[in-house]
């Protein structure tokens, strides 16, 4: 399933330093950080989402050095540059360090480099940044920040909605009325994440976090029939949703009639997104079934099943508890000899 | 019409699975079908009207279908039944 029509490769990231100053983020996420030497290198690329304290470099030590990653000198490495500056050893270092093709070196805790390490860095188009933020701090946002940027991701087609919570992927051939079923589920109270192209990043390899490509089309739905609409302008802004994890793929496909739909919901579908396993269920669509109706149900299911509910499971073992002691009664009402 | 008569061989009775399997291949037939248990009869293409049979393990069953391909749909059900509907048999 994972490399049908619906599915876009992935590209490879092109992630620069430049990319990573001009992060939006939020508060809680913000890098605090700012550009003091080396602007000429600031298109270099990161390639990795990880980072390195370079103390052993700068030591002299350049065995298994991880120069393609984040460079972060704290106040230890400060303190170092500030001895062999003094020491008169500092040019040698340098000249050795900076012939590696570092990506960027950041300062933490607002400590602005030395004038001799700018220099030598700006000599060598290595930008260098200073932050606000403490090592630890720093460290902690900037990995989860470059694995959301590194996480494998693709493009599919269909509509992301959440529904009593549950993120919910609408798929299904063009034409089936996934658009339509959004439209009706947001007008029943719930929420648009994203109409027709959906990105998806997978997050610590379990997690499939779901959103609109752009901002620009982002909560704007292709109605047939009237045309663009704008969601958010339409419904308000309780009706739509930035991102969404994906805890549910339905796919609507046109009634069948000789296909076998599950009827029990025993045996469980699921769909492969990036390696992981999402729950599936096959909806067919035909005249005078109401979809959202069904989907609403199928979602609060679904909350059922994470809450440790599972309907057609529970239901089946009372169904067998009942058959086993209707059986020991005909085996007692039938004996020879009573 | 045909009348066909039959006994639950699997051990666990009619639960869900089988219930499904029985109404997935009625349904499949034009003919009406039915089933019949202790003069209690349900229509053989719903699940949840299957289950309410509660026939258990040696439950004796009559398959009653009435219509264009009568004869083919009840031999199809009897041979469901049969089967033991790939189960653990008793």
């Amino acid at each position: 399933m994972r490399y049908n029509d619906d599915v876009k490769e992935q590209e490879p990231v092109n992630f620069t330093v430049l990319d990573l100053l001009s992060l939006e983020l939020k508060e809680q996420n913000d890098l605090k950080l700012r550009c003091v030497a080396g602007r000429a290198g600031l298109s270099r690329e990161i390639t990795v989402p990880d980072l390195n304290r370079p103390g052993l470099a700068l030591a002299g030590f350049y065995e298994s050095f991880a120069w393609e990653r984040l460079q972060i000198f704290g106040r230890g490495e400060n303190a170092y540059i500030k001895k062999i500056e003094a020491d008169g050893i500092a040019p040698q270092i340098y000249e050795k360090l900076f012939s590696y093709k570092l990506p960027c070196c950041i300062f933490s805790n607002n400590i602005e480099p030395t004038p001799r390490f700018a220099a030598a860095a700006d000599a060598a188009g290595c930008p260098v940044l200073i932050t606000e933020l403490g090592s630890v701090e720093f460290t902690i946002r900037v990995i989860r920040i470059l694995h959301d940027i590194f996480a494998p991701k693709i493009i599919m087609h269909g509509v992301l909605v959440e529904v009593f919570g549950i993120g919910i992927l609408l798929i299904g051939d063009s034409g089936v009325g996934k658009s339509e079923t959004a439209l009706a589920l947001i007008e029943r109270g719930h929420r648009l994440v994203a109409d027709d192209v959906v990105e998806i990043r997978c997050l610590n390899g379990t997690l499939l976090m779901g959103q609109g490509t752009n901002k620009v089309i982002g909560h704007h739905m292709e109605i047939r029939g009237l045309g663009i609409i704008n969601v958010t302008h339409l419904f308000g802004v309780g009706a739509i949703r930035d991102k969404k994890q994906i805890q549910l793929v339905i796919q609507l496909e046109d009634w069948d009639p000789n296909k076998v739909y599950d009827r029990i919901g025993m045996d469980e579908m699921t769909m492969d997104i990036l390696g992981v396993q999402v729950p599936k269920l096959e909806i067919p669509v035909k005249p005078g079934r109401n979809i959202p109706i069904i989907i609403e149900t199928a979602a609060m299911n679904e909350r059922l099943k994470k809450m440790g509910y599972h309907s057609a499971r529970e239901f089946n073992q009372n169904i067998l508890r009942w058959l086993e002691s209707e059986s020991a009664r005909t085996m007692y009402f039938s004996r020879d000899d009573y | 019409m045909v009348e066909l008569e039959t006994t639950i061989k699997n051990r666990a009775g009619i639960h869900a699975r089988p219930s499904a399997l029985i109404a997935q291949t009625a349904i499949k037939f034009a003919s009406r079908v039915y089933l019949e248990k202790a003069g209690n009869r349900i229509n053989a293409k719903s699940i949840m009207g299957i289950i309410t049979l509660a026939a258990s393990f040696g439950t004796k069953i009559k398959i009653i279908a009435e219509g264009p391909d009568e004869q083919q749909a009840a031999e199809a059900i009897k041979a469901l039944f049969e089967s033991g509907f790939n189960e653990e048999l008793g």
